[in-house]
């Protein structure tokens, strides 16, 4: 019972909410009169039985508890002598066919008006339906701290008056980009082991992939999450880190794997070529045996021209390593110029240490351990320092 | 909804100063372009942030210094007051000010009614 009572809450919160917001122009009086709605149905439901139609149900409640909440405003505020203006609530909403306006609160979330962290936070507030306790404990600050953020994003989204809608099409893949920026944020945050983030983004994920069916990008970010996410329990053996290479593959989730190619295969079928159906793609190679690093090498060099990003370009170094031997690697990791990047040392360390240069290799992972702050990333670093000095000494 | 546009020169002055005649005559159209925008009510031109006086009040008491509000490194360099639906078409009229796209900025404040 309890469990099921989770289920239709998940599903319904943010339906329900961005309705409310929709109908109301309004996110504090609409979280408020969802939460009442919501506290309702956990007192009610468990007694008297799950509601045949549950979300007209937490809708009608949630909207009669907004109503009474501005007639009582509307009392004090008359005995003040005060004008109330806002008279949408009035205004009857049909009950029968509700509006899925959750693109329409998405997109406000992720207004670039907004701070990033802001976005964060009121996207898994909003649409994922976490508590500002369940947020703050997942990004690492008091709940005060996140409750403050909560606080100030939709103080602004009232008072510069970030529009509720799905933006025009000449702001469209801009806007979109921002969400899906917002949405691999939150799957990375969960990806260093907070698995309830990475869980959070890939439901996320797939809300959106239901809203917006047709893009390709929206299918690809949804692809490369279940991909990399379905190598979640091979990526730690006793909180240790293990690379792709030495992971046990019998602990790789077979269903996600073939989840998320379903959803790439999507992706390609619309036409897509962009960062996210690229990463996917190449995300989908990795957990092939054997690898087709060469096939890799090609997806990075293009994902190269699209982003000019150096990560790619480092991560491309690793797959031409793989083809074309270490020091070909090597080549393109000594031009990036990305100093302060842990990565780069320790790829470089890696291609070193298998050319036999083990004294700069030696060098190398120290500089990446100096980088390091992770726990099991430094114990990785000392682990191959301490496997080096071990050959050195033997040979 | 009224929105303050606060435009920061940044170096936009200095780079418009070395553009050919007819760029520069492009940035003076661009900003008569924004003036003649419905919605739009241009602001007073702006002095120099170096001619500006800061005035604060410290427990009744009237504090003047010298230059503008030292909040942050760039001073305001002119204003203009809109008249738009939301944020996005406040930030799509902010977008076409010169300054924005030479090194300077332009901060939107919505208006807000204190009295």
């Amino acid at each position: 019972m309890v469990t099921t009572l989770d289920q239709v809450f998940r599903e319904e919160w943010g339906r329900v909410l961005a309705t409310l917001i929709g109908f109301l122009g309004d996110f504090d009086l609409a979280e408020e009169a969802a939460q009442e709605a919501f506290a309702i149905a956990a007192e009610r439901w468990p007694r008297d039985g799950i509601p045949s139609n549950p979300r007209a149900w937490l809708m009608t409640t949630a909207r009669n508890q907004a109503t009474d909440r501005i007639r009582r405003n509307r009392v004090l505020a008359t005995k003040f002598g005060l004008l109330v203006a806002d008279n949408r609530a009035e205004v009857p909403m049909k009950t029968t066919t509700f509006p899925d306006e959750r693109l329409e609160l998405i997109f406000t979330c992720c207004h670039p008006a907004l701070a990033v962290e802001a976005q964060v936070a009121l996207t898994l507030r909003t649409l994922g339906g976490l508590t500002t306790d369940e947020i703050a404990r997942a990004f690492l600050v008091s709940e005060r701290t996140m409750a403050q953020r909560l606080v100030r994003a939709k103080g602004k989204i009232k008072a510069a008056r970030i529009p509720f809608r799905v933006p025009p099409a000449h702001l469209l893949r801009e806007r979109l980009d921002a969400v899906l920026a917002v949405v691999y944020l939150i799957f990375n945050e969960g990806y260093g082991g907070r698995d309830e983030l990475a869980a959070e983004a890939i439901w996320l994920g797939r809300a959106l992939a239901e809203l917006l069916p047709d893009d390709p990008e929206v299918r690809g970010l949804l692809a490369m999450m279940l991909l990399h996410d379905s190598r979640r329990e091979a990526r730690f053996s006793d909180g240790e880190l293990v690379l792709l290479g030495d992971q046990d593959r019998s602990q790789w989730n077979t269903e996600q794997i073939a989840d998320g190619r379903a959803e790439l295969d999507r992706a390609l079928a619309l036409g897509g070529r962009g960062p996210y159906v690229l990463q996917a793609a190449i995300a989908s190679l990795h957990a092939a045996v054997p690898c087709d690093w060469a096939q890799i090498a090609a997806l990075y060099g293009e994902l190269t021209r699209l982003t000019a990003s150096p990560v790619v370009e480092l991560n491309r170094a690793i797959a031409v390593a793989e083809t074309d031997g270490p020091e070909a690697g090597l080549r393109i990791v000594d031009g990036l110029g990305l100093d302060d990047f842990r990565y780069l040392h320790s790829t470089r360390a890696e291609l070193l240490k298998r050319l036999g240069r083990t004294d700069e290799a030696r060098a190398a992972y120290r500089r990446a351990r100096e980088l390091t702050d992770d726990g099991a990333e430094r114990r990785f670093l000392e682990r191959r320092l301490t496997e080096l000095a071990a050959t050195t000494g033997s040979g | 909804m009224r929105y303050i546009m606060l435009i920061y020169q940044g170096t936009a002055l200095e780079q418009q100063a070395a553009l050919p005649e007819e760029e520069q005559k492009q940035v003076y159209a661009d900003y008569q372009g924004i003036n003649q925008t419905p919605g739009v009510t241009p602001g007073l031109p702006m002095g120099l942030p170096q001619n500006a006086t800061t005035v604060r009040v410290e427990g009744g008491k009237t504090l003047t210094t010298d230059g503008p509000f030292v909040g942050m490194k760039e001073a305001v360099g002119g204003l203009f007051i809109l008249e738009a639906d939301d944020l996005d078409a406040a930030i799509e009229i902010a977008a076409r000010v010169p300054a924005a796209r030479y090194g300077g900025a332009v901060e939107i404040r919505p208006s807000e009614v204190y009295w």
